[in-house]
């Protein structure tokens, strides 16, 4: 497979604190790959080693089939970059920082930043320091998604950012998967990275416990269904694939293993289904999942 | 009082965010007076020898420019003479410092309003600053009075030695107050605060260098001035410490004036929009230095410009001086003519204004830091630019600001020495020599700074450190007779003193090579190490 970034059992430690303990991350060409955890799970610590501003202290990471390290001038051209933590310099104007950044990374296309700053309402005539904390976020995300490059790296690219706004940044990365870029999308929001991407990497302190399609996810998972039934539930009680079975009076709830759905409907259907209502698992409660029970280290 | 709500607090948080620093402050502030004050005890302990110290420092019309006059021999009188000058820019500097730091760097990061959204009235921030460096003004100037007083001085002396020392960081510390209101960003606030402070010094050079040529009253226009005319130990003049405190009341009237019209964040001076696109060559790292350290490298440049012209048209009257004493002009016709002794002078300038220049080339090295912790740094190196190149787009402004600098200011002090004398271009020449001679020290310094920021990049700000000792060991080790292998340690020490000197090769090259070394030994760290904040 065509893999932009592979990375294996990165290590990476800070003093005593373990940042990565064995991260394993592949992103192919053209997708855009959700990178999914909570603050301190080790997303921004992986994105520097990406891009060669800290070492590993083991494993391997390749970008581009390069090593992100030693040949870090040279990916740096086929990628932009938003990082959490956006700073400008108090006496530039956001435009000249936008500009500035898309020429040192080797070119800007100038119809599409006009574009983007008209669809990001931004007003780049305003010094750094005058920036609230969204404005600042956009200039950023102007920068790079003005830049002609084949890999967004975006590490919680919306934080600060208005719902409208936000909405917007939506629309800007589907265009980018219609036009091939493949995009990096670090966030802890689950509905931004539930919508717009194609696959997701869990990572909880320092390793991913999970990655795949969002139908492979959920197919590890439950899916929950109430019913109202005629008849007695009782007779559901130890059917492969059904869990926490709550029965009352003539109610019932009860959560089913995905692969198992078939099965167990047609057992309820059986009782005299007088309503229903069956709920797909959520992302966020994949990712609660992960986060509630202790994944051994 | 509803606008002073929450000041107690604030102070304490203030005193608590700076209380490492402004012990360092407080401990070197006193250490200085007080360990001066001891050594004149022990290396001139008879009245005889200080009589002839005095007379032979108090005639030399470039120490008096620089340091003031002698008003008296006795051990605190010399002491006062010798660190009253260096010791109230240096509280000045540590009164402007701790004030923009808890006022307007706290506005410009936002902190501010995290702060302001609680119970705190308008002016808390600004009186929680104040008091604190007020405060830590107090206390340097109550130990130096008890340090004196320990060391055997006179009691009235001793206090006056120390309230003028509060009473430099108190008018320091309130136009610092008015510095915060005036601009956003703190960079700027600072540098108008420093300003204020390097100007209060030039005057009183100015006024005491040109006592002969009629423009003596200028030192009476400078605290640092009034400092020296308290004349500590030498029937002191109370009546002088009315005049701190006139200008500590106007300057903190003004600045709660100011601070009561303007918004939070906001400066008196309005931020104009810039432009919407990148000038064209805005376009690598390099133009972004250029960009950043523009207004500081011209600031600089314009201040040492300044000093040099000031030194410039005193040397002439330290000329005059001597044409009204027969037998100075005859001691120093032994130490090489008349002409010797404007040519020490000039020797001993370029050396304070190579130390300055030192301080604007640490800040510039000093900036790669800032610019890594800030986080700043990380988008540039996420581009496609090389880690050294980014370096170097910074670094070449403390190698080559401090080139500009000195040669600017060696030559507007020799234009301005030779448009006097009329020998404008041989002047010239030589004080720009006198200026550029020093490079070579200077550079080691900034190797120092690129070492601890490559390799130990969280110390990196000890390098104002490396220029204090450098500073201290200039000043003081000679008087107080320091050993000379700890003299041996500032690269200073080794430049030739021109223009009277000889040109020694030998430790020029020695101090190249040194630097160029240490240098590439940062470049090398900071090549192999994380990117951190």
């Amino acid at each position: 497979m065509d893999n932009i970034i592979s990375a294996n059992g990165l290590t990476k430690n800070f003093g005593r604190t373990v940042a990565l303990d064995g991260l394993d991350l592949e992103v192919a060409r053209g997708e855009v790959h959700g990178f999914l955890g909570p603050n301190g799970a080790g997303k921004t610590t992986t994105i520097r080693i990406l891009l060669g501003l800290i070492r590993a202290d083991g494993g391997t990471a390749r970008l581009f089939g390069g090593d992100p390290w030693s040949d870090a001038t040279e990916l740096h051209r086929r990628l932009a970059y938003v990082p959490g933590d956006v700073t400008l310099w108090s006496n530039l104007t956001g435009g000249e920082v936008i500009d500035l950044l898309g020429r040192l990374r080797g070119g800007l296309n100038l119809a599409k930043k006009d574009q983007l700053l008209q669809r990001f309402d931004l007003d780049p005539t305003k010094k750094g320091r005058t920036y609230s904390k969204g404005n600042r976020q956009k200039v950023a995300l102007v920068a790079a998604l003005a830049a002609d490059v084949e890999l967004l790296i975006l590490d919680e690219p919306t934080a600060g950012l208005d719902p409208l706004m936000e909405a917007e940044f939506r629309r800007c990365i589907e265009e980018d998967r219609l036009s091939g870029r493949t995009v990096l999308l670090a966030s802890h929001i689950l509905a931004e990275v539930e919508a717009l991407c194609d696959r997701i990497s869990i990572v909880r302190a320092g390793r991913i416990v999970e990655s795949g399609t969002l139908a492979d996810l959920r197919h590890l998972t439950r899916t929950t269904i109430s019913a109202e039934i005629d008849r007695d539930a009782s007779g559901l009680n130890g059917l492969p694939g059904v869990h926490n079975l709550v029965t009352r009076d003539h109610k019932v709830d009860l959560e089913v293993d995905s692969d198992q759905i078939g099965d167990v409907l047609s057992k309820v259907a059986a009782l005299g289904v007088r309503s229903l209502i069956s709920q797909p698992p959520t992302l966020e409660e994949l990712f609660m999942r992960h986060y509630r029970e202790d994944v051994p280290r | 009082m509803r606008s002073l709500v929450g000041t107690r607090q604030l102070v304490r948080f203030v005193l608590r965010r700076e209380r490492l620093r402004l012990a360092i402050w407080v401990a070197a502030l006193t250490v200085t007076p007080v360990g001066t004050a001891s050594a004149f005890i022990g290396l001139y302990p008879s009245e005889v020898d200080r009589e002839r110290l005095a007379a032979t420092v108090g005639s030399n019309p470039a120490l008096v420019s620089f340091l003031g006059p002698i008003y008296d021999s006795n051990v605190g009188a010399l002491t006062a003479w010798r660190v009253g000058t260096i010791g109230s820019l240096l509280i000045g500097l540590m009164a402007v410092l701790t004030v923009i730091r808890n006022t307007r760097e706290e506005e410009e990061t936002g902190r501010r309003e995290l702060l302001g959204s609680t119970v705190l009235g308008r002016h808390a921030s600004l009186t929680a600053a104040l008091v604190v460096a007020s405060g830590a003004g107090l206390a340097a100037g109550g130990l130096i009075a008890m340090g004196m007083m320990g060391v055997g001085l006179p009691a009235s002396g001793a206090i006056a030695f120390g309230v003028g020392f509060a009473a430099a960081a108190l008018v320091f510390a309130a136009a610092a107050g008015v510095a915060a209101q005036l601009t956003e960003g703190a960079g700027a606030a600072r540098g108008i605060a420093i300003g204020f402070v390097g100007f209060s010094f030039l005057l009183r050079v100015a006024g005491d260098g040109g006592e002969a040529s009629g423009i003596g009253w200028l030192s009476w226009l400078s605290p640092i001035g009034w400092f020296t005319r308290l004349r500590p130990f030498a029937s002191e003049r109370w009546p002088v410490l009315l005049l701190f405190a006139g200008l500590a009341l106007a300057l903190g009237f003004v600045s709660y004036r100011l601070s009561s019209r303007r918004d939070v964040a906001a400066g008196v001076i309005p931020p104009r929009p810039g432009p919407a696109t990148a000038a064209a060559w805005l376009r690598s790292p390099l133009a972004l230095g250029w960009r950043l350290n523009r207004p500081s490298l011209f600031g600089w440049s314009i201040g040492l410009a300044v000093i040099g012209m000031v030194y410039g048209s005193v040397a002439d009257g330290i000329g005059d001086m001597l044409d009204e004493s027969p037998q100075l002009a005859q001691i120093f016709e032994q130490l090489g003519g008349a002409g010797g002794i404007t040519d020490a002078f000039f020797a001993t300038a370029m050396g304070i204004i190579a130390l300055i220049a030192t301080a604007y080339a640490i800040r510039s090295v000093l900036r790669l830091r800032v610019e890594e912790e800030s986080l700043r740094a990380e988008p540039v190196l996420a581009t496609a630019t090389p880690r050294l190149r980014w370096v170097r787009s910074h670094l070449i402004y403390a190698v080559v600001g401090p080139v500009v600098m000195l040669a600017i200011a060696g030559a507007v002090a020799g234009v301005t020495y030779g448009a006097i004398t009329g020998d404008v271009a041989g002047q010239a020449r030589k004080v720009i020599g006198a200026a550029l001679i020093q490079l070579p020290a200077v550079w080691v310094v900034v190797g120092v700074a690129m070492a601890i920021f490559g390799v130990l990049p969280r110390l990196t700000s000890v390098s104002w450190g490396v220029l204090v000792t450098c500073l201290l060991l200039g000043q003081l080790g000679q008087i107080l007779q320091f050993p000379q292998w700890s003299l041996n340690l500032s690269p200073f020490s080794h430049i030739p003193r021109l223009p009277s000197a000889d040109i020694n090769l030998v430790p020029l090259l020695v101090l190249t090579a040194i630097a160029l070394f240490l240098t590439a030994l940062g470049m090398r760290g900071f090549q192999r190490r994380d990117v951190m904040s």
